[in-house]
């Protein structure tokens, strides 16, 4: 081939790919314009985490012009008309008039993420910026202490990692505990400490002191209980993931992992009294950190059916009775305010 | 990040008989290899770079333990570089199985769009890999016989610069579309395959396949088995490649890479130790590589050249050398404002001393015929060498905390630089000559 050719076989390459590129981002862009047809009506309002009402809120989650937005509904009407806000987060929760909004943007050359806290009229009071991808949020039953989860991932010679990284915020004082991993273990009685641990899956007492977490070291988890004033965590139980401590505080949901090294997890209450657990209706897999709707029903986020960006809300008895109903469709991050 | 493709050797000599000195700049071939792995790696970026988004935003996955799954495979990587360099030096086409490795991994990037699971996407990622480890030894074998033998470090030096280039805009270039398209992850992927097809068709269109003799021309990539090339009647057997671990100086060159590679911290390793000790915001942890990499971009070509004036032995200790004192800064960790930034020079110099200059001295010592059999046999020495130190420094870590680890490694790299000098000083018949036992070359400057 001479040089000529070449050139224009290279130019007619650059054309075709180039616009093929094109479209695809061109789609992409016109997506979020589209409202989604089918689901749930939604209107544009004000949502107000005030205590008092009884509403469900949770962050929109599918294609449309409400992608990821906080949304709220009356509690007896789940699957009703929602409320709109203009608050966007990938992850979301509420109580007692304290918001956690994670949220991630794209900024020039990485992820732009950032925890925003947020006062029961949705107005930023403060934002941190965050070392990594929104996993998990909650806020303490008296609304004083949030603590969130992101997932830091890293690259080498010898491996990308992800590892992950869990904070505690006190909102009274502003005090920041950045990273668990500083908390001091007892594990089996006895003081632990290793290069690999990881800490996720935050759930509050109401007693603005007691937490329960999930640790992972050496391949297992574990189910911890801990101290925000002594800054340590003692371990109870293992593999448990994500718990999330019932309003009665007797009780756990978390998701338990299946087969050590499948992602697949089956959602589990334990009794924190007798440690036994027993698992619930829900048979499909739950990567998520239930949230307790009262003493007796969970509700949780699965990945819709055919769509891979949206999931829909569902509830469970967490007594291993019943069996998995919908909630609401195109949403993730369930709160039960009021 | 920009360590896209690297790791293999490559090698240096064949001088396509050029008059000594200052010939063109820079081989056209070197030029298109770099303007490929530019594209390839803008890329493959693009992909790295919004992953993480991806699989947990996106796709509401837990990705722990993806990591070690990945460790995996960077060891797998290595060992399929040893296939390629070896398979491309048995057919005779470089290009060809170079051309493979592009080509593979192009197709694994439109594939990510259609698996919605962890396990699938660990397998495409897992190909994607085992497409780099293949194109590599070729690669490199392509840049260093298509360069004259003192014009080798900046050869590696013009393609590593290249390469880091891509690396740094891959991440732009996603981004950018998730700020236009919001969570336009399937647009991502699209327009990286759509990259990743460019590279493979600049490799066909202008990479000619070096089947040794340098053609003028190129011939299209699809040819199978090189014409046979006048010159060389033996087919190359896998004995021929074993057998070069008995030439004293590639056995040398190889003993340092394991060394040396057995005491480098991993990246990740350094930028997490940089966040310890130096107290820098979560925030700028995901932009570290990035100065590293800036730091490599604009070295790597004056370090090749200086390599190839003073010698690559020289280059390439002292690339060391600044490892070693990034690591004592980290251990030190003094309250200067300056430190993320002088230890980010120092591993970014200590890339731009080493990455392209260890390639460009092991070309020399083998003969083209086994070129990038010789670089590959380096490359994954050196690859597993510093996987075996991740591991380690992971223990270490584990039970000893982050400074008696570094303290060790620093040490451990102290030594083995020692070695290094002592292992590679220059062969008695060439003072002041690059470290390579240089075969007799008429163009050398007298």
């Amino acid at each position: 081939m001479t040089r000529s050719r070449r050139l224009l076989v290279l130019a007619v390459a650059v054309l075709l790919l180039g616009g093929v590129g094109a479209t695809l981002v061109q789609r992409a862009a016109s997506r979020a314009d589209r409202p989604r047809t089918g689901g749930p009506e939604a209107t544009a309002g004000s949502v107000t985490l005030t205590a008092g009402r009884d509403t469900l809120a949770f962050l929109g989650s599918g294609q449309g012009p409400h992608r990821g937005a906080l949304a709220s509904v009356p509690a007896d009407a789940p699957d009703g008309p929602r409320t709109v806000s203009d608050l966007t987060c990938q992850r979301f929760y509420a109580a007692a008039g304290t918001g956690v909004c994670l949220r991630s943007s794209p900024g020039a050359l990485a992820q732009d993420n950032k925890a925003v806290i947020v006062d029961a009229a949705l107005r930023p009071v403060r934002s941190f910026p965050l070392a990594g991808t929104p996993s998990r949020a909650r806020v303490s039953p008296s609304g004083r202490f949030a603590a969130w989860t992101v997932f830091v991932s890293g690259e080498s010679y010898g491996a990308a990692f992800f590892s992950t990284r869990t904070a505690i915020l006190d909102t009274r004082t502003w005090k920041l505990d950045a990273s668990l991993e500083e908390f001091a273990i007892t594990m089996d009685g006895r003081d632990y400490r290793a290069q690999d641990v990881n800490f996720w899956g935050v759930t509050f007492a109401k007693d603005d002191d007691t937490f329960y977490a999930t640790l992972s070291t050496a391949g297992e988890t574990h189910l911890v209980k801990g101290s925000v004033s002594r800054r340590s965590v003692t371990t109870l139980a293992k593999n448990v993931e994500c718990p999330s401590l019932s309003p009665d505080e007797t009780r756990i949901a978390y998701k338990k992992r299946v087969r050590a090294g499948a992602s697949l997890w089956r959602e589990h209450v334990m009794d924190l009294r007798t440690l036994s657990d027993h698992p619930l209706a829900e048979k499909r897999s739950v990567d998520d950190q239930a949230a307790w709707l009262d003493d007796g029903t969970l509700a949780y986020a699965l990945p819709a059916d055919g769509a891979a960006d949206r999931t829909d809300l569902w509830t469970v008895p967490a007594d291993g009775s019943g069996r998995p109903e919908p909630l609401t469709s195109g949403a993730s991050s369930p709160a039960r305010l009021g | 990040m920009y360590l896209a493709d690297r790791s293999a050797p490559a090698g240096a000599k064949t001088a396509p008989g050029r008059g000594s000195g200052r010939g063109p700049a820079v081989a056209p071939t070197v030029l298109a290899l770099g303007t490929v792995s530019l594209i390839t790696d803008i890329s493959s970026e693009m992909v790295t770079a919004v992953l993480p988004l991806y699989l947990i935003a996106g796709l509401g996955l837990s990705p722990l333990g993806f990591g070690a799954l990945d460790g995996v495979y960077n060891g797998v990587s290595a060992l399929v570089q040893l296939t390629g360099g070896h398979l491309a030096d048995r057919v005779r086409n470089h290009k060809l199985v170079a051309g493979i490795g592009y080509g593979l991994s192009a197709l694994c990037k439109p594939l990510l769009l259609l698996v919605h699971s962890l396990g699938p996407i660990s397998v495409i990622l897992a190909l994607e890999r085992t497409g780099k480890g293949l194109r590599t030894a070729p690669r490199d074998a392509l840049i260093s016989l298509s360069t004259p033998d003192e014009l080798q470090g900046r050869a590696f030096g013009v393609h590593r610069a290249m390469d880091t280039t891509g690396a740094l805009l891959g991440p732009l270039a996603a981004f950018l579309i998730l700020g236009v398209a919001v969570d336009g992850y399937d647009a991502v992927f699209g327009v990286s395959a759509c990259v990743a097809a460019l590279g493979v068709v600049v490799l066909v269109l202008f990479v000619p396949s070096g089947a040794g003799d340098t053609p003028p021309r190129p011939r299209p990539a699809a040819a199978p088995a090189a014409p046979p090339a006048p010159a060389r009647p033996d087919p190359v057997r896998l004995r021929d490649a074993v057998a070069l671990l008995r030439l004293p100086r590639l056995r040398a060159l190889a003993i340092c890479a394991v060394l040396l590679g057995l005491t480098t911290v991993s990246d990740a390793f350094v930028y997490l130790l940089l966040q310890r000790r130096t107290g820098i915001d979560d925030q700028w942890f995901p932009l570290l590589p990035l100065g590293t990499a800036a730091v490599f971009l604009l070295l790597a070509v004056p370090a090749g050249a200086l390599a190839d004036r003073i010698g690559r032995r020289t280059v390439f200790l002292t690339g060391h050398a600044l490892l070693l004192a990034a690591y004592g800064l980290l251990l030190w960790a003094p309250d200067w404002p300056a430190l993320p930034y002088l230890v980010l020079a120092l591993h970014g110099m200590f890339y731009a001393a080493t990455d392209g200059v260890l390639p460009a001295a092991v070309a020399a010592t083998v003969p083209e015929s086994l070129r990038a059999s010789g670089l590959a046999l380096v490359g994954t020495g050196q690859a597993l060498a510093r996987f075996g130190c991740s591991l380690a420094f992971g223990g270490a870590w584990t039970l000893w905390g982050t400074g008696p680890a570094l303290a060790a490694a620093a040490a451990g790299l102290l030594c083995c630089a020692a070695v290094a000098g002592h292992v590679l000083r220059p062969a008695p018949p060439a003072p002041g000559a690059p470290p390579a036992p240089a075969p007799p070359d008429p163009a050398r400057r007298p």
